[in-house]
């Protein structure tokens, strides 16, 4: 009786491809991968996406989602994807970034397509770390972190400040929706989800320019477990780039 | 009764599932899948304990793991 | 092609942004940098009018790379710059040439190295022939030599990008850029808006796989695979050839030149062609593929070469490619922050003439 009535509650999106990804054991790329998929699936957007992705470990993302893409150069996602949108304004365009591809060789194309108001949505994945290139230090690496680059730990005086992306996304006029998010445990994922869902409203609905930073673990370059790797993200990263939404015009009715 | 389905040839054994199960029912196997990761499982033994919840599901960056629930149903056991 | 009666008084620069126009380029992706300033200036207003979308790029690195993602899109679309900004653009010009997207760019070329001058200049000849940035490719690249041949190339760029999906350079300079000619504008009878529409990013439906566009070719042998084919597609390029000859025919001394600086020549040849003196003018217009074919038929003909470039000498390595098993060609440059007249042409060419 139980088995006929039993019903799949929780199964891979359609639009996520079904194969094993690329990534190490407890990356979070694959989380972040599925909540994209889910809500292109639950928003019915899979047909009019055009995804715009990036350089670095996450190059690969077209190879998991059943969209059409474009590949950027490094850093330039953000202006190929106001490319792609203004040359077909009636489709879905996001760009998949991580830390050095965004905060760092891309910081110039991230802070203007966010200024211009582009109605783009962006998911920024900040692990801290170059990951595809082996562990060198990002504009996101915490002081005192440990990388191939700064061997003793990122110094503050020679090597400056993690960079808060969240924050000065926010703080630009054409800017929609700004959160920061966390993939660590199963209550920040869903917030995460809810971050992406706003900010992909935003795009859709016309309102404008959404970003969301999801905190992410990389226990290969972190040299950790992946359990530590949460713990890190928890008792490091959190603390100095906390959670929340930083910018959320879409109640107020819009910018034009 | 809930159970969990990891697909195993996904499973890249890091664990993070294991650390949210509020009933404590997932744990390493002694299997390695073809791509030599210590797959998790959930023994036969604790196998009725699973909720649902999709808190493993939802954690596990692979999608490796399928949550089937069923509907308490009248005069259901 | 409908010809409209009209004739305009026009510099180069807005010869090039109507002639885009007219072949419904839909976007636009600028930086200031002089002397390009008409193009982007000309475009904000006339291509939003004309239904498209024009956007002020924060550099000439993002401004290339718009156009690499509204290529893509398989929508026609272009960039313009000056010398320094095409430095910038070569990273996103080498992305779509490896990942095969069909775009028009335009360079008017000013003198370097460096900041230069803003004045004109042929420095970027070898960065417009040899693939200025990254890795194994060409493009196509057009060097107009008046304002009425800068409208018309524009328009082909398009069709050539579309046909063959690359990028294609057309190469002016400031001279020709800044130059106001008469001209006869017209309109294409024939665009096909949706030219892409077996390869372009456009949603991906039901009936068909998912579409990319890439230049990451990892698995093995698939990157090789990838160069032959690019390889092949130049290689087909050189039927498509096309140059100016004048008064070639019966001269013995045939001066190699283009763009802006094949106009100055022809002055000095039709002056020595009055005199008696038997001078021609080649003037390749295909800069990549190159005439090679056309002047060696010339170099078989034994005639002797004058190249003449403003630069140190650049195109003249691709006349002496050409002709290499009859003849060879000497060289006289024009530094970039000169401007010569047709007079000062005289000595060289003479010398010449007169077997030095």
């Amino acid at each position: 009786m139980s088995e006929i009535n039993e019903k799949l509650v929780f199964d891979k999106p359609e639009i996520i491809i079904d194969r094993a990804t690329h990534y190490c054991p407890g990356c979070h790329h694959g989380i972040a991968h599925r909540l994209v998929g889910e809500l292109l699936d639950e928003m019915e957007l899979g047909g009019n996406t055009l995804m715009t992705t990036s350089i670095g470990c996450s190059v690969f993302l077209y190879n998991y989602l059943n969209v059409d893409a474009v590949e950027a150069p490094h850093g330039r996602a953000p202006a190929v994807a106001t490319g792609v949108k203004r040359a077909r304004p009636d489709h879905f365009v996001f760009t998949y970034q991580g830390d050095g591809d965004l905060a760092s060789i891309g910081m110039a194309e991230i802070m203007h397509a966010a200024n211009r108001g582009e109605k783009i949505s962006v998911v920024f994945v900040n692990n801290t770390v170059y990951g595809m290139t082996g562990g060198q230090m990002a504009p996101t690496t915490l002081i005192g972190q440990k990388t191939t680059t700064c061997p003793n730990g990122r110094c503050e005086t020679t090597q400056g400040s993690p960079i808060r992306m969240t924050e000065i996304i926010a703080s630009l006029g054409g800017v929609a929706y700004a959160a920061r998010g966390s993939l660590d445990s199963v209550k920040n994922i869903r917030t995460a989800k809810k971050h992406l869902k706003k900010a992909f409203e935003c795009q859709t609905n016309g309102t404008g320019f959404g970003f969301v930073e999801l905190l992410s673990g990389c226990p290969t370059n972190w040299k950790m477990t992946p359990l530590q790797a949460n713990e890190r993200i928890q008792n490091d990263m959190i603390p100095y780039f906390p959670l929340g939404v930083f910018k959320d015009i879409s109640e107020d009715g819009g910018i034009c | 009764m809930s159970r969990i389905v990891v697909q195993e040839d996904r499973c890249k054994g890091c664990l993070l599932c294991t650390t949210v199960c509020p009933v404590n029912i997932i744990v390493q196997s002694d299997r390695f899948n073809v791509s030599g990761y210590k797959v998790a499982e959930v023994p036969e033994s604790d196998a009725e304990k699973c909720t649902g919840c999709a808190s493993c599901a939802l954690i596990c960056p692979d999608v490796a793991i399928k949550v089937y629930r069923t509907p308490k149903t009248k005069g259901g056991k | 092609m409908t010809k409209q009666p009209e004739r305009i008084f026009i510099k180069g620069n807005e010869a090039i942004a109507r002639g885009a126009l007219a072949a419904r380029c839909k976007c636009f992706f600028g930086y200031p940098i002089t002397p390009q300033n008409d193009i982007p200036e000309f475009m904000s207003t006339e291509i939003i009018k004309a239904g498209g979308d024009f956007v002020q790029a924060e550099s000439e690195v993002a401004a290339a790379n718009m156009l690499l993602g509204a290529a893509a899109a398989g929508i026609r679309s272009m960039t313009s710059s000056s010398s320094p900004g095409m430095s910038l653009k070569q990273e996103a010009i080498s992305y779509m040439a490896g990942s095969e997207v069909p775009a028009v760019i335009v360079n008017v070329n000013r003198g370097g190295p460096g900041l230069g001058d803003i004045g004109p200049a042929q420095g970027d000849y070898y960065q417009s022939t040899r693939g200025g940035g990254h890795g194994d490719y060409r493009h196509f690249t057009l060097a107009p030599g008046n304002v009425q041949e800068a409208y018309d190339l524009t328009i082909r760029a398009f069709d050539i990008a579309f046909e063959h999906r690359t990028p294609v350079l057309i190469l002016a300079d400031a001279i020709l850029g800044q130059m106001k000619e008469p001209i006869t504008p017209w309109t294409p009878e024939k665009i096909d808006d949706e030219a892409g529409r077996d390869w372009a990013i456009t949603g991906k439906t039901a009936d068909r796989e998912k579409r990319l566009i890439k230049s990451l070719f990892l698995a093995e042998g698939e990157l090789a695979e990838q160069n032959k084919h690019l390889q092949a597609k130049y290689e087909s390029w050189t039927k498509l050839t096309e140059c100016e000859q004048f008064e070639t025919e019966d001269a013995d001394l045939i001066i190699c030149a283009y763009g802006s600086i094949a106009r100055i020549a022809k002055s000095t040849v039709r002056k020595f062609r009055k005199e008696g003196k038997k001078v021609g003018l080649f003037r390749p217009i295909t800069l990549y593929p190159f005439p090679s074919a056309q002047l060696k038929a010339l170099a078989e003909q034994d005639k002797r070469f004058l190249t003449i470039e403003h630069n140190l000498g650049q195109m003249v390595d691709d006349v002496r490619l050409a002709i290499r098993t009859v003849s060879d060609s000497d060289f006289f440059p024009i530094y970039p922050g000169n401007l010569p007249t047709p007079d000062e042409l005289e000595e060289p060419i003479l010398k010449c003439l007169e077997g030095k």
